[in-house]
């Protein structure tokens, strides 16, 4: 960062670093931009594999609000991130508290702590599948030693949404406790000194000078969190392909249906499309949420 | 105090066992499952420590034939994809550094946005009229989405990071921009390319959604094959359970043993991603 104001002598020729990017930039243009403007074409084709195309206009738009699976799919879509987000949110802050402090074997627990989200996705929904089994499953065991009913779990439509939430929980709650940790790392110690003198409580001094401090790294785990638990695939592919029936049936599920199930590529790049601007339009809102109300105040550098 | 010293100690413990125990338990569980026999997987309750252990489930993934391809599938697949990104990607993280594009980033977040589907339709398209299913290029090809925005990405940071001093010296010695990069830049930069390589690496060993569109019965890295496995093998949660571990086990040892370079990378990556995007809103532009 100290380096964004180089010496004039390099700026004088910026053109001159062009041959180093360019490479890189020949690849982004055929697997990120030839992708998606071919996806804008196609999505006002009525395109099926193996059949001619025509051209449409916004017909495969038109279709969606009217596609009780896709609206349904958009709700559970919504529930599931607003949970994915909320809970490693929770969880990662009280890890990151307690990465903070000083204990023994920190390194090597830290490294067993991130060890789910670096994982194999598919090898550990496959383990969770198991575990989840009503009636061979871990789970249900581990339920009835504290005495609670066995569950459904993923079997059941009514607690298939949470379950998979559970995993993903599991799964993500290691990065927001690595940016809360970087959060942390960054603290001054003098309101620390200074509340301890006053006799502040732990509690007291996570409540009113931590947590307005780390805001802003909140703030950034929330975003990235928003962003991947919307594009959640690979854990409910594995564990439930979208069921029982379609209740966990997210956009993301529905769109690899509709394009590699049904090969209906036109709509499932008009899909495609749309899925891309509702989780720009859900940042966005979460971006101007933050400026309305001031959650980077604190923070001042980040 | 020294008893409200040992109390706190006793809490922090049993905080620190608190979230540390799923993710052990999880792979501990897992190892047990995948080294017990049909009939102790199938016990209630369940059998944590079994008095046979069950190695063969090992044996049987190991020596199956397709195994030894799907191996090579994706040590190919990962392999050509993260070279490939690194062969491209570091150049252009310097470049974009020392031009100081930082609106060039913009791009990389919008690869990092979209979902990896929106570029599946468009790209399985292409393959298919080029006649290429059915070999490993094409997902050694979309393999590039995943591994080139981060190299990119982290090198783009760690050269901001490197000091210009050394580079000016030498320019003003004579050396050519590429001379400079090859000899100053580059050697300095090795603990970035070595995070780089790392998180590439385990993205791409990692990807699934790819290979079930792309992988046809010959072409399946590991991931999609032990996908498959699951709806041919429902019952037998051993063999199942050994086939996962073995998949997933070059990442844990990787995240166990680079586990420094694996958090410096993925916490400055995120922070520095989440600064990019807030500075990108309306109000402040």
């Amino acid at each position: 960062m100290s380096s964004s104001t180089g010496p004039p002598a390099l700026k004088l020729r910026p053109l001159s670093y062009w041959p180093f990017v360019l490479p890189a930039l020949v690849v982004v243009l055929a697997v990120i931009v030839f992708p998606w403007v071919f996806t804008i074409w196609m999505s006002l084709q009525e395109w099926k594999v193996g059949s001619p195309t025509t051209f449409v206009g916004l017909a495969n738009y038109v279709r969606m609000p009217n596609d009780p699976r896709f609206v349904e799919a958009v709700w559970h879509t919504l529930l599931y991130t607003a949970l994915s987000v909320i809970l490693p949110l929770i969880f990662g802050t009280f890890a990151a508290v307690v990465f903070h402090q000083k204990f023994p074997l920190r390194g090597f627990l830290r490294g067993v702590f991130i060890m789910p989200m670096m994982a194999t996705p598919v090898a550990i929904a496959l383990v969770w599948t198991m575990m989840f089994h009503p009636q061979l499953g871990v789970l249900n065991y581990l339920l009835s030693l504290v005495g609670l009913p066995a569950q459904l779990w993923v079997f059941d439509p009514g607690t298939v949404i949470p379950s998979l939430v559970l995993v993903e929980t599991w799964q993500w709650t290691p990065l927001v406790m690595l940016i809360v940790l970087g959060g942390l790392a960054a603290l001054p110690t003098e309101p620390y000194e200074a509340a301890l003198i006053d006799g502040a409580s732990f509690w007291q001094m996570f409540r009113y000078i931590t947590l307005p401090l780390i805001t802003p790294f909140l703030f950034i785990a929330a975003m990235i969190r928003l962003i991947d638990a919307l594009k959640s695939f690979d854990i409910i592919f594995a564990i439930t392909q979208g069921g029982p029936g379609s209740a966990s049936e997210t956009i993301n599920l529905y769109l690899y249906s509709v394009a590699f199930v049904y090969y209906d590529v036109g709509y499932g790049s008009a899909i495609a499309l749309v899925f891309f601007v509702l989780i720009v339009m859900l940042a966005a809102v979460m971006l101007y949420f933050r400026q309305r109300f001031h959650w980077n105040e604190a923070g001042g550098g980040a | 105090m020294s008893v409200r010293k040992i109390l706190n100690k006793i809490a922090l413990a049993i905080c620190v066992f608190l979230i540390v125990s799923p993710a052990i338990f999880f792979f501990l569980w897992m190892l047990s499952l995948s080294v017990k026999y049909e009939i102790d997987n199938a016990s209630y309750p369940p059998v944590f420590i079994p008095d046979r252990f069950a190695w063969q489930n090992y044996i049987d993934v190991l020596a199956s034939n397709r195994f030894t391809t799907y191996f090579f599938n994706t040590l190919i697949v990962t392999g050509t994809a993260t070279l490939a990104a690194l062969l491209v990607g570091v150049p252009a993280g310097y470049g974009i550094a020392r031009m100081q594009a930082h609106r060039s980033a913009v791009v990389i977040l919008i690869a990092r946005i979209t979902p990896g589907l929106s570029y599946l339709i468009p790209l399985f398209l292409l393959f298919q009229w080029l006649g290429l299913l059915g070999t490993l290029v094409p997902q050694i090809i979309i393999h590039l989405v995943v591994t080139v925005p981060i190299v990119i990405w982290i090198m783009m940071g760690y050269f901001e990071t490197t000091p210009l001093e050394l580079e000016e010296a030498a320019g003003i010695d004579g050396a050519t921009r590429w001379q400079v990069f090859r000899h100053v830049a580059l050697p300095i930069a090795k603990p970035g390319i070595a995070v780089a390589f790392i998180l590439a690496v385990i993205f791409s060993w990692n990807n699934f959604v790819f290979g079930i569109v792309l992988a046809g019965r010959e072409t399946r890295t590991l991931p999609v094959a032990v996908y498959n496995m699951i709806s041919f093998d429902q019952l037998s949660w051993g063999p199942l359970a050994a086939a996962a571990l073995i998949v997933t086990l070059p990442v844990l040892l990787l995240t166990v043993f680079a586990q420094r370079q694996i958090v410096a990378g993925l916490t400055a990556g995120a922070v520095k991603g989440g600064v990019v995007l807030l500075s990108w809103h309306p109000g402040r532009a």
